[in-house]
């Protein structure tokens, strides 16, 4: 074996390494480096030649520099240098270098593509490969531009060495990736198919990730891969572990090259010819068959490298979701591996079983394990281990299990680590409301994980809790009587304290008729919690006060005394103070009948948007509303109640929703409910209340609304500003948001206007601006839009507006808009609004003006399927000409006049500017006047624009 | 797919990093740090997949030297876990000891990397392919 520094070990940077790792500390370090840079920039920049050796020297030094996490700033021209040496070593350092460092976007790409030229045409194994590494590293357009054409021929000429094969098939990968449209299918793409056959194992482990990525996009070009892959498997699985020799691991045969196979097997559905799918199951029974087997080796690379193969399997087994017989034994497999002493084992087959559990066929066989899951969750060290069997019970649960299951996640929830008690608390409650049967048991549970869990129980939990509580009659009573007691607890959690606070104001006449339960009793329990609570729960409390006055006439005093004190009627708190006054005033002045309407009990909650139309439908009766307007109803939320003359029926349920205050806590969360849209008209009955009796009435009034926006939908608010860039994006009673913008080419810059429409200070003002699915996709995949901002002020005034800049980069074409979230306190409360923002592909549009001739040419150029998106629909606006045209170049094309021969018609021409490329549109608008109709052309070099346009402007016309 | 390769030292410093897909210089250190954090301090008894972020970190320890691998869902694990080992194999193969030298032989080993993992993909797993252009270069440093 070779020494470690042998004659062109470059002596000068092992004495450099050395000083480094000799650094006692990061300011040495940094200070040693810096003697380097100078170094060596003063011999790049001496007026003496340096030879190869002394080049390499130098590049290696700074490629190594920039290794430690330095920024590298020259060297680069030295390293393209390198590349046209005739020596390996230095040609190699040169490449190494290049790919480190150059982005896909420098200048001296020209000179780089130069010399891989020379060096593919070089006929030398070695120097093609380092040709195509560095093409497959950086990857760039411009490369793909020069190469694209040129390595599919390399990679399957009958003359090309096999280890070149190899690098060509992940370089032409790489530049699929990156530029598809630059690489073309054609006669090559079915010999790369071919190369599954090869005899060569690097090559097939090569081609394969190339295979499965070809397939994945043009899955029946590929198709015949799939018997070549099954017939490659065989051959592997039924072989010895000497057959394969170079390629055996641990006396299992290619591990990795299986593993692969049956990776690229997972993106077809099952092979329809009989012969084919027969074989397959023989190689998967095998493969089942040799876990059973004992191990041909102690090591545990043995078991880990046949374990990888028999994962992969059990994955295109449940894949498949076919094979009944398969599917159980992959179960039991797994099952086993549930126990088994190895950790990894045990991870990978809880993960793997979790989605076993939602196959039909196996949902039974997954269930027999329960036991040992549940052990798993009490007794794993590791809690990612732990936390996948929580994952596991979650999906293994069902109506069967469902009391077991919870019962074990809560009472896992004491002791669980605190990353995982949210996701934890989110199940138990899904899965209590999902399989209850018994509703009792529902509210167990959920107070029980407020007990366990409460700061955990995020607000939906405990809103769901009271709608399910007021929906069924059956277990009020119950629930009343359960929170009371968990209220007697010296210390219980807030959200405890919300619940009950509601529930007794609801219910507390249920279970007064026990002395140890009486009215005063559940009073007196609720107000000792009062002051250890935040501001929303006591007003949460007050409201609950008011509700007893109606429910317990006797209360009324005490309350009465309470409401009074200057704690509560001086309270420096604004929503506090005010329902103090307002109900004092209202249990003083109001006669019994009024107060019992005000505060009668509240309405059922609609189940689900879906339902609400039955719902409706049954509570009132036959005839009532005829369902045509019920279903406008539905739309305009208002009208519902507002119309003509109402029954006392209508009424009732208008004061329903008014009921001042618990109803607008709850309500709040759901604008788009019927009962909440009655707020107007509940308006009006309650000044009638108070008209008579001369009290203030506005801030009542403001308590029943809810804070939903008056704006229209967010989907309707982005294609509102398709066409425009200028308006008011957002507005609700507290906040106004405007927004101005401007585009050009691939740039934005968006100036938002943020209004306090209220006299009082916002207070931790803050907003973020994010683009869906960011959180999922890291670092390493950019995001298709790159948004720059700084923030804001976290103090807003009274009256006061302020501005925001975002500056906007498009990277390539994209389709969904990025979010805008905005937080602040208004008056304790915590506010959160998330919208989208304006930003479409249109946006980036620059107008090309074309005659006739040049457009119809291009028009028939891009004459493929999947560059035209048409869409015929029905005008949903006037067809004034003036407007379609206004809204056609506010679209940002240019409008072309005299093209198409038809003077009805409209085209535009004009082309998409992102940073990695520039996608050429053509559009055609054919309205059919007669019909109120319109027929919608895109066409453009790339499908998801076409298709996204398309999209976006059906909805303008 | 394989995100990067990274090797680690007990201290927590790099001694080797591959990327298979860009990340800026900036975020290297970070993210260095982070995974080095993630899995410097698990037990022997906790398992060698650590999820992070959206992906996944596979990481085996020789006794100083730590190697992370982050993958993508598209991989799979135990076979990540035991190419580790096979890397190191490799590495001991050619350098008899593996871990002291890494710093002073970055070249090489980013050569055997190279003929592992390229682009992301494993395309090779055979010691002595992986080693030929190695040898071919050693020959010629000796002729």
């Amino acid at each position: 074996m070779p020494a470690v520094s042998k004659g062109d070990g470059m002596r000068g940077l092992a004495v450099f390494i050395s000083d480094i790792r000799n650094c006692k500390s990061k300011e040495a370090e940094i200070k040693r480096i810096n003697k380097e840079l100078a170094n060596i920039r003063s011999k790049f920049k001496g007026d003496k030649a340096l030879d190869g050796y002394s080049k390499k020297k130098y590049v290696c030094k700074l490629l190594f520099i920039f290794l430690l996490g330095h920024d590298i700033d020259f060297g680069h021209m030295e390293a393209v240098n390198l590349l046209s040496s005739n020596k390996y070593t230095e040609k190699q350092i040169g490449y190494l270098f290049i790919s480190v460092l150059v982005n896909s976007n420098s200048e001296l790409i020209r000179l780089i593509n130069n010399a891989i030229k020379n060096d593919l045409s070089s006929r030398n194994p070695t120097f093609m490969c380092l040709a195509l590494h560095c093409i497959a590293n950086v990857g760039s357009r411009e490369m793909a531009e020069a190469f694209a054409g040129e390595i599919p021929r390399i990679l399957v000429a009958g003359d090309t060495m096999d280890s070149v094969k190899q690098s060509a098939a992940l370089c032409l990968l790489r530049l699929y990736k990156a530029s598809p449209d630059l690489v073309l299918m054609g006669e090559w793409t079915s010999r790369v198919v071919h190369l599954l056959n090869d005899q060569h194992m690097g090559v097939v482990t090569a081609a394969i990730s190339l295979i499965t990525c070809l397939s994945q996009k043009n899955p029946d070009e590929f198709k015949t891969c799939v018997s070549l892959a099954v017939s490659r498997l065989s051959r592997i699985v039924s072989s010895a572990s000497t057959d394969l020799q170079d390629y055996t691991y641990y006396f299992v045969p290619a591990p990795w090259l299986s593993c692969k196979l049956l990776r690229l097997l997972q993106c077809y559905p099952p092979p329809e010819d009989g012969a084919v799918k027969g074989r397959l199951v023989e190689c998967l029974e095998t493969i089942l068959n040799k876990a059973q087997e004992p191990p041909k080796s102690k090591k545990v690379q043995h078991s880990n490298a046949k374990n990888a193969i028999l994962f992969e399997a059990i994955s295109l087994i449940i894949h498949y979701d076919s094979e009944p017989n398969l599917l159980v034994r992959a179960c039991n497999q797994l099952g086993q591996f549930l126990q088994h002493r190895e950790t990894n084992l045990r991870y990978l087959a809880l993960e793997s079983m979790c989605t076993l559990a939602s196959s039909e066929f196996s949902h039974e066989a997954v269930k027999t394990h329960i036991e040992t899951v549940i052990n798993a969750l009490k007794t794993e060290r590791d809690v990612s281990v732990r936390q996948r069997a929580a994952d596991l019970l979650y999906a293994m649960c069902d109506r069967s299990n469902a009391k077991q299951i919870v019962a074990e996640m809560l009472s896992y929830l004491e002791t669980a680590d605190y990353s995982i008690r949210e996701e934890m608390v989110l199940k138990v409650a899904i899965l209590a409301e999902k399989y209850a049967v018994d509703y009792s048991w529902y509210v167990d549970t959920i107070l029980n994980l407020i007990r366990i869990a409460g700061d955990y129980v995020s607000e939906e939990v405990w809103y769901r809790v009271i709608q399910i509580v007021i929906n069924r009659d059956d277990v009020q009573g119950y629930a009343a009587k359960t929170v009371f007691e968990a209220l007697q607890a010296p210390a219980c959690h807030e959200n405890m304290v919300k619940v009950g606070g509601y529930i007794l104001g609801e219910f507390g006449n249920l279970i007064a008729g026990d002395p140890r339960s009486s009215p005063l009793v559940q009073f007196n329990l609720l107000h000792s919690k009062f002051h250890l609570c935040s501001v929303p729960t006591r007003a949460l409390l007050l409201s609950a006060y008011i509700k007893f006055i109606n429910l317990f006439p006797e209360t009324k005093a005490t309350i009465q005394e309470v409401l009074r004190s200057d704690s509560q009627i001086r309270n420096s708190d604004v929503e506090l103070q005010q329902r103090a006054v307002e109900y004092l005033k209202l249990s003083s002045i109001a006669s019994t009948d009024v107060l019992a309407t005000v505060l009668e009990e509240m309405p059922p909650f609609p189940e689900r948007e879906s339902s609400i139309l039955a719902k409706l439908k049954k509570k009132k009766g036959p005839g009532v509303v005829p369902v045509s307007e019920l279903e406008d109803g539905k739309r305009e939320g208002g009208e519902l109640n507002g119309g003509g003359d109402r029954g006392p029926d209508s009424a009732m349920s208008a004061s329903n929703a008014s009921t001042p205050s618990p109803s607008a806590d709850l309500l709040g969360l759901r604008s788009a409910a019927p009962v909440s849209a009655a707020a107007p008209s509940a308006g009006s009955l309650l000044v009638d209340v108070f008209s008579e009796s001369g009290a203030a009435l506005s801030p009542l009034l403001r308590l029943s609304e809810d804070l939903a926006p008056l704006c229209p939908r967010r989907d309707e608010l982005l294609n509102k500003f398709v066409c425009k860039n200028n308006g008011v994006l957002f507005e609700n009673q507290l906040l106004q948001i405007g927004i101005k913008s401007e585009y050009r080419q691939n740039l934005g810059r968006m100036y938002l206007f943020y209004g306090n429409k209220t006299s009082v200070q916002f207070a931790s003002f803050s907003t973020t601006v994010s683009y869906p699915g960011e959180l999922q996709s890291h670092i390493l995949t950019p995001l298709p839009l790159n948004v720059q901002t700084k923030p804001v002020e976290p103090l807003v005034e009274g009256g006061a507006q302020v501005q925001q800049v975002l500056n906007i980069e498009c990277i390539t074409d994209f389709s969904e808009a990025p979010q805008l979230n905005i937080k602040f306190r208004y008056g304790g409360a915590l506010q959160n609004i998330t919208l989208k923002l304006p930003v479409t592909i249109n946006k980036f549009f620059q107008p090309t003006e074309m005659a006739a001739t040049d457009f119809f040419q291009r028009w028939k150029q891009l004459s493929q399927p999947q560059q035209e998106a048409q869409k015929i629909f029905k005008a949903n606006h006037g067809m004034d000409t003036e407007v379609l045209k206004a809204k056609l170049l506010g679209l940002g094309t240019a409008l072309l006049e005299n093209v198409d021969p038809n003077p009805e018609n409209y085209v535009c021409a004009g082309v998409v500017q992102t940073k990695s490329q520039q996608v050429g549109v053509l559009l055609r608008l054919e309205p059919n006047a007669q019909a109120q109709m319109y027929r919608l052309t895109l066409r453009s070099s790339k499908d998801t624009v076409s298709k996204r346009l398309c999209d976006l402007l059906a909805e303008q016309f | 797919m394989i995100k990067f390769v990274l090797m680690v030292n007990r201290q927590g410093q790099t001694r080797l990093s591959r990327y298979y897909q860009p990340v800026e210089l900036g975020k290297r250190a970070a993210l260095e740090a982070d995974v080095v954090r993630g899995c410097l301090y698990r037990k022997k008894e906790e398992c060698s997949f650590v999820e992070y972020k959206d992906f996944k970190l596979v990481y085996r320890h020789y006794a100083s030297l730590y190697i992370v691998v982050g993958i993508t869902e598209s991989e799979n694990e135990l076979s990540v876990y035991e190419l580790v080992h096979n890397f190191v194999e490799v590495l001991d193969k050619y350098f008899s000891r593996v871990v002291s030298p890494i710093m002073f032989n970055m070249d090489k080993v980013h050569i055997i990397l190279d003929e592992m993992i390229q682009n992301g993909h494993v395309v090779e797993t055979n010691h002595s392919r992986i080693l030929a252009p190695l040898s071919a270069l050693d020959t010629l440093a000796h002729s």
